[in-house]
């Protein structure tokens, strides 16, 4: 990550110190076209194509990322020229036509490092469109995958197990899925409580991008790190960024009644609160409650998040593996609610 | 009886020929065989344009992963459900809630069949004016509790027709609309399924000229609480064949169709206005009707858990309630010389029964009080002014032109 933010650095410094020829940068008429290239190189977002050297834009990490197979994910936002994002007054970040969110997935230990795909999310004037490329073998440019694929990969996770599995790269459709809001495409972790700008970016770099950085003060605790909030509330930055794009009135499983947005009340019945299945099928794994206070072994949210099974798993899509730490938290937040009726 | 899908078979071919089209409109031809077809299909779903085919080859398709469809106006037509037709097989799913997921208006869907999904078999949400036409959605094994939980699953949409589809397997519901207004499900077939046709939480829908058979209940009219659309009403079941629906309960334990007796024929719970008229029942062990109100804890100030206006009309009985799978209903058998009257009302509520059958009542007028305190009596329903009768489901005609 570093060194992509060091990379976006040298880029900048380098186009403003009036070098004698500018790096190739991004291509805006294709970005704002309705084209949806066949390689990525045709967008000019990294220069030599080389997934670790963005060609402009800046770097950005959140508090609480939603789970992907144990991928590291590397971002950045590439803004057009003259125009700035802007932070609105309940926190979501409003990007300005012609942005590109860009994010490459990958595994320290498969590739030497390097991502196995790239998606991209663009602003265009007639909305926000998701693109999935699939980095070549040679790893010199990036194909389009409309149509998704899936990738054997081996990798270690965190505590050392290794995994095999067939990691789905999602199609266009599924994009949607999770960053759909009453059917239209929106990005889903840049909201102001959850999003870090590369911290190493100066305050020059900042106000380039942003018309008010300063309004980009995250509330939510890093899900992981106990100093930063109570198990209750780390648990609800991780449900309201791997559940909450579907689970709230206008996503796609807006039919459950399960929303858990972090401005969801934590108590509520539709909170998952002694909260019966709906439409679960085989997800309830036989239990009553969604979450049953005191009781994570009888709570079939953690019985879903903790299976790889498509008929049972949640999320439903982009997770081939189960993130272990994750539903760790989630048990603890749910053993130490206290046992009330329901 | 009138089975109009199957009739018209011989000419929908040629009806699909001489469809009305936008000049630009065009075919788009996916073979079962060509290399990575998973791809290549969902390629194909989302490159095509609104008023284009996506056209099935014939074959059995082996897909690991879910598609989805979020392009409004499109056709996926197929070779056919049966043998030798067009035949999605997910016995392999690695991913995906269900093996086809359709998030726009004005989709068709004809001809060809979903096998063994993981999840649900087909599902549409928030996909107005969708029409599900000759379709099939099986788990081959048969009733499984690791099937998956809808066969045809249509949700959050208005105007919705089902017709001509056969459903067999699912471990929830065979043909199930959730949240759903100004329904249409008919001339289809639901078999071994725990629920063969469920209406939950839906208004305006006209469920007929099917056949529901050996599931663990034949055709559920429910309304939940905590939804974000509740208050069912305004369901007419009728002319539909509903009998021996004996298959036991393979529903995972926790979702509310595990409570479902074993034989039971048509249930109604906690809806208001839904008419049951002209349907032939027989052979349902436990009822050929039952009108119940919803009996759990629930938190939600706004549901309304009881049955209201219900009206049974004009139904021929075979046998039923001879093998009640209700909590003390063989006590109750027993005591009243083997079998059951086929119609049960657990007291909660109102009702109508016009039909010259007995009605046993369980007397629970209050939904809090458990079941264990029921006091089983006949009662006589056939007494009240029904209300005035609900109108006919019309759909846009466009939505007919399709399967005509």
């Amino acid at each position: 990550m570093r060194r992509v933010f060091a990379a976006v650095g040298a880029a900048l410094l380098c186009a403003s110190g009036g070098a004698a020829s500018p790096p190739p940068g991004v291509d805006q008429a294709v970005v704002e076209s309705d084209a949806m290239p066949a390689k990525l190189s045709a967008f000019g977002l990294f220069r030599g194509n080389d997934p670790q050297t963005p060609s402009t834009g800046i770097g950005y990490t959140l508090r609480a990322p939603l789970f992907s197979d144990y991928t590291d994910k590397h971002r950045f936002i590439s803004i057009p020229a003259g125009k700035k994002a802007k932070v609105a007054a309940d926190g979501v970040i409003e990007f300005p036509v012609g942005t590109v969110l860009v994010k490459s997935f990958g595994w320290s230990d498969v590739n030497d490092g390097r991502p196995v795909e790239t998606r991209l999310l663009i602003r265009r004037a007639g909305g926000w469109t998701a693109l999935p490329y699939i980095w070549d073998a040679d790893g010199k440019d990036a194909t389009l995958a409309l149509g998704g694929r899936r990738v054997p990969v081996t990798f270690k996770s965190p505590d050392g197990e290794t995994h095999s599995i067939r990691y789905a790269v999602p199609n266009k459709n599924q994009c949607k899925e999770c960053h759909s809001l009453a059917g239209e495409i929106v990005p889903i972790g840049p909201k102001a409580r959850n999003f870090i700008l590369d911290p190493a970016a100066s305050d020059t770099l900042r106000s380039l991008y942003f018309e008010n950085p300063a309004a980009l003060k995250p509330t939510m605790p890093v899900w992981d790190d106990p100093k930063s909030g109570s198990v209750a509330t780390r648990a609800r930055a991780y449900l309201d960024v791997n559940c909450a794009h579907c689970h709230n009135p206008a996503g796609s499983a807006s039919n459950s009644g399960l929303f858990l947005r972090w401005t969801d009340d934590p108590a509520g019945v539709n909170y998952g609160i002694g909260k019966r299945p709906t439409a679960a099928g085989r997800g309830s794994g036989g239990m009553d409650f969604a979450i049953a206070p005191g009781d994570p072994a009888h709570s079939f949210l953690i019985y879903r998040l903790e299976s790889t099974d498509p008929g049972i798993a949640m999320p439903e899509v982009g997770r081939s593996t189960v993130h272990k730490e994750g539903a760790a938290l989630l048990r603890q937040w749910i053993a130490e609610m206290p046992k009330a009726s329901h | 009886m009138r089975f109009h899908g199957l009739r018209h078979a011989a000419t929908l071919c040629i009806v699909a020929v001489l469809a009305a089209s936008p000049a630009a409109a065009k075919v788009i031809s996916v073979s079962a065989t060509t290399p990575d077809a998973n791809e290549k299909l969902q390629e194909a779903l989302i490159l095509a344009q609104p008023g284009d085919t996506v056209q099935l080859g014939a074959g059995v398709w082996k897909l690991t992963d879910g598609l989805s469809l979020d392009v409004a106006n499109v056709t996926v037509r197929g070779a056919g459900a049966g043998e030798g037709g067009s035949i999605l097989d997910f016995i392999g799913q690695q991913g995906a809630g269900e093996g086809l997921l359709v998030t726009s208006d004005d989709v068709f869907l004809t001809e060809f069949a979903v096998l063994n999904t993981k999840g649900d078999g087909i599902k549409s949400k928030g996909a107005d004016r969708i029409v599900y036409h000759k379709l099939r959605v099986e788990w081959t094994a048969g009733p499984k509790e690791t099937n998956g939980a809808y066969g045809i699953y249509p949700v959050e949409s208005t105007d919705v027709l089902i017709d001509s589809v056969f459903v067999r397997g699912a471990s929830d519901a065979g043909i199930y609309v959730g949240q759903s207004k100004n329904i249409v499900v008919r001339d289809s077939i639901a078999t071994e399924n725990v629920a063969g046709i469920e209406i939950e939480n839906s208004y305006d829908a006209d469920v007929h000229d099917n056949i529901a058979t050996k599931n663990t209940g034949g055709i559920l009219v429910f309304d939940l609480p905590s939804l974000p659309m509740q208050g069912g009403h305004n369901v007419r079941v009728f002319e539909n064949i509903v009998n021996d629906n004996s298959t036991a309960n393979f529903a995972p334990k926790g979702n509310i169709v595990a409570s479902v007796p074993t034989g039971t024929g048509v249930l109604v719970m906690a809806n208001r206005n839904v008419e049951i008229f002209d349907n032939v029942f027989a052979d349902n062990g436990t009822a050929n009707v039952m009108i119940v109100g919803y009996r759990y804890e629930h938190k939600d100030p706004k549901y309304q858990p009881l049955p209201r206006a219900i009206v049974v009309r004009g139904n021929q009985h075979g046998k039923a309630g001879y093998a009640p799978k209700f909590p003390g209903g063989d006590m109750i058998a027993a005591a009243m010389g083997g079998s059951i009257p086929p119609v049960l009302w657990d007291g909660a509520g109102d009702a109508i029964v016009l039909d010259k059958v007995g009605v046993l009542s369980l007397n629970l007028p209050d939904v809090k009080t458990p079941q264990s305190e029921a006091k089983p009596s006949p009662a006589d329903l056939s007494k009240g002014t029904p209300p005035a009768a609900l109108p006919v489901i019309k759909l846009p005609d466009a939505m007919e032109a399709k399967v005509r």
